[in-house]
């Protein structure tokens, strides 16, 4: 599904990369951490993979689609198969949680009766059924990142890239948050998420991948958050 | 419903941004009043010389008794400098200027002259003698007065070679000073105009950088996100054309048709028939504006 292959990423010319030849690749349907220190490379990694970044060197291929050679007008609908969720929500507080999540359907031009059946039955699964017309403002941290994640999830996309989903909330709220990208999972999607929270990769015990200044230093099948312990 | 969500949100950041989206919209008016308003002068130029170059005339008055200009010495013109005089007209470098010669002698002058002005008080201290008798010259292009000049003034026996066009030399170069005084204020208020319409798509971005932040997130396309503010910049700027045209309009009907069509008659002037025509111009002229500074901002500010 994610493929990595040598990629380099070197923002400023003769600056340390920000990847260094890094060769991965990610199975349909698998879930994996990512993890390491602030500065490792792990934001840069799902920037590459949203071709929000070219890598330097190398080639990432997103469902075999080579994104170096993707250009540029296909890059929206490439983007349409893979969701996003941020530690920071990255709602827009003057919309209702429903208008949030239809939103993502509308910008890209989906039909209304489309958007009516799906939008309430993915808020159902994220378990915000009856809180359609809260602003986001009304609800809690945990409750934020499930319209986050409804939002990211609502167009069905075969990949879901998680930044630190749980870096603001609690762990009992990260543990309710988890539990639901479990399940998103076990409905196929291949789930990448980047996180600090040794606590959850302990438990989940997921495939762990570890990048150390830019440098692939651990794949584990089944793997904890560090490797010493 | 992509219509209508883009339509919605076309009312959201016009009315987010509502100082800067009515600043725009005051610019463009007064920007292209002055585009109008040069444009109109043109036409009322080309009006005027259409209807009056057809009637102008050039006059080669020849000397009457008693003239103290140097080629007059001689007296009264004879019939030997008229016939002189004629002869020029009709060779071959001058006759191909020439689209119709017309002699008015003294007697002929003194009959318009009396029916004219008969009733003036000074008509009585005149008499036949003080006439000239004269050429009337109709050229192919008025323009070329100065060839029948360089012939024939200085010759014995012509007083003067006048042409009747300069009589509105300078009421044309007003007009011609007018349209370029109104084309420097239309050329700085239009750069103004750009300038403000790429700030107002700017600060909307900006205002909306969250918005489309996710739409780029969730696959919109580039043009789908950038649609809305180029048409916040084209609906402000037509906006302002379509005052500009009502502001022509009012202008052309009570100020031209109204009141200097009613006190000066004699002159063909422009109407709001003439308006209309530069109307769609002028919308287009806004439209291009808007659309050359959204195209130049987004890729800047909203890239992929």
């Amino acid at each position: 599904m994610i493929r990595f292959e040598n990629v380099t990423k070197v923002y400023a010319r003769g600056a340390r990369p920000a990847l260094d030849d890094v060769s991965l690749e990610v199975e349909r349907g698998e879930f994996v951490f990512l993890v390491g220190a602030s500065g490792s490379g792990k934001s840069t990694f799902l920037r590459l993979v949203l071709r929000e970044e070219r890598a330097t060197s190398g080639n990432v291929f997103i469902a075999g689609r080579d994104l170096q050679s993707l250009s540029n007008w296909k890059v929206p609908s490439m983007r349409r198969q893979i969701g996003a969720v941020f530690q920071d929500f990255r709602l827009l507080p003057n919309k209702t949680v429903y208008e949030n999540v239809a939103f993502a359907l509308q910008v890209i031009g989906k039909p209304r009766h489309h958007i009516m059946t799906t939008v309430p039955e993915t808020l159902e699964m994220v378990g915000l059924a009856g809180k359609e017309k809260r602003r986001p403002h009304e609800l809690s941290g945990g409750e934020q990142q499930r319209v986050a994640i409804a939002r990211a999830f609502v167009n069905r996309p075969s990949i879901l890239l998680c930044d630190e989903p749980t870096g603001n909330l609690d762990p009992t709220t990260s543990l309710g948050i988890m539990r639901l990208l479990d399940r998103i999972n076990r409905t196929g999607t291949t789930v990448v998420m980047a996180t600090h929270d040794d606590e959850i990769v302990d438990q989940m015990r997921k495939r762990v991948i570890e990048l150390s200044t830019g440098e692939l230093v651990r794949d584990q099948s089944r793997g904890v958050y560090g490797s010493a312990r | 419903m992509r219509f209508q969500f883009i339509l919605s949100e076309i009312g959201i950041g016009l009315r987010r941004n509502l100082s800067m989206t009515i600043s725009v919209i005051l610019v463009t008016f007064v920007s292209l009043t002055f585009v109008g308003a040069a444009v109109l002068t043109q036409m009322q130029i080309s009006k005027f010389k259409g209807e009056w170059y057809d009637k102008v005339e050039i006059s080669v008055y020849l000397c009457p008794q008693g003239s103290t200009v140097p080629t007059c010495a001689g007296g009264e013109a004879t019939t030997e400098q008229i016939d002189a005089v004629e002869d020029l007209l009709e060779s071959p470098d001058v006759a191909g200027e020439i689209q119709s010669t017309t002699f008015e002698s003294k007697a002929d002058a003194w009959v318009t002259f009396s029916e004219q002005f008969n009733d003036r008080w000074w008509f009585n201290s005149v008499t036949e003698d003080d006439m000239n008798a004269s050429f009337r010259i109709k050229l192919t292009d008025p323009e070329q007065y100065q060839v029948i000049n360089d012939v024939l003034s200085g010759r014995p026996g012509v007083e003067e070679v006048r042409d009747q066009r300069q009589i509105f030399e300078p009421l044309f170069l007003v007009l011609n000073r007018m349209t370029l005084l109104s084309a420097g204020l239309a050329g700085v208020m239009l750069l103004a105009a750009v300038l403000l319409i790429t700030t107002t798509i700017r600060l909307s971005a900006l205002s909306r950088k969250r918005e489309t932040g996710i739409m780029r997130l969730v696959g919109a396309s580039t043009f789908f996100i950038q649609l809305p503010f180029m048409l916040e910049g084209a609906i402000a700027a037509t906006v302002g054309a379509l005052m500009a045209v009502v502001g022509l309009w009012v202008a052309v009907r009570f100020l031209i048709e109204d009141w200097l069509g009613q006190s000066v008659q004699w002159i063909p002037y422009v109407t709001t028939t003439d308006v209309w025509v530069i109307a769609p111009v002028l919308i287009g002229v806004a439209f291009l504006l808007a659309a050359i500074s959204s195209i130049v901002t987004l890729s800047r500010y909203t890239k992929v």
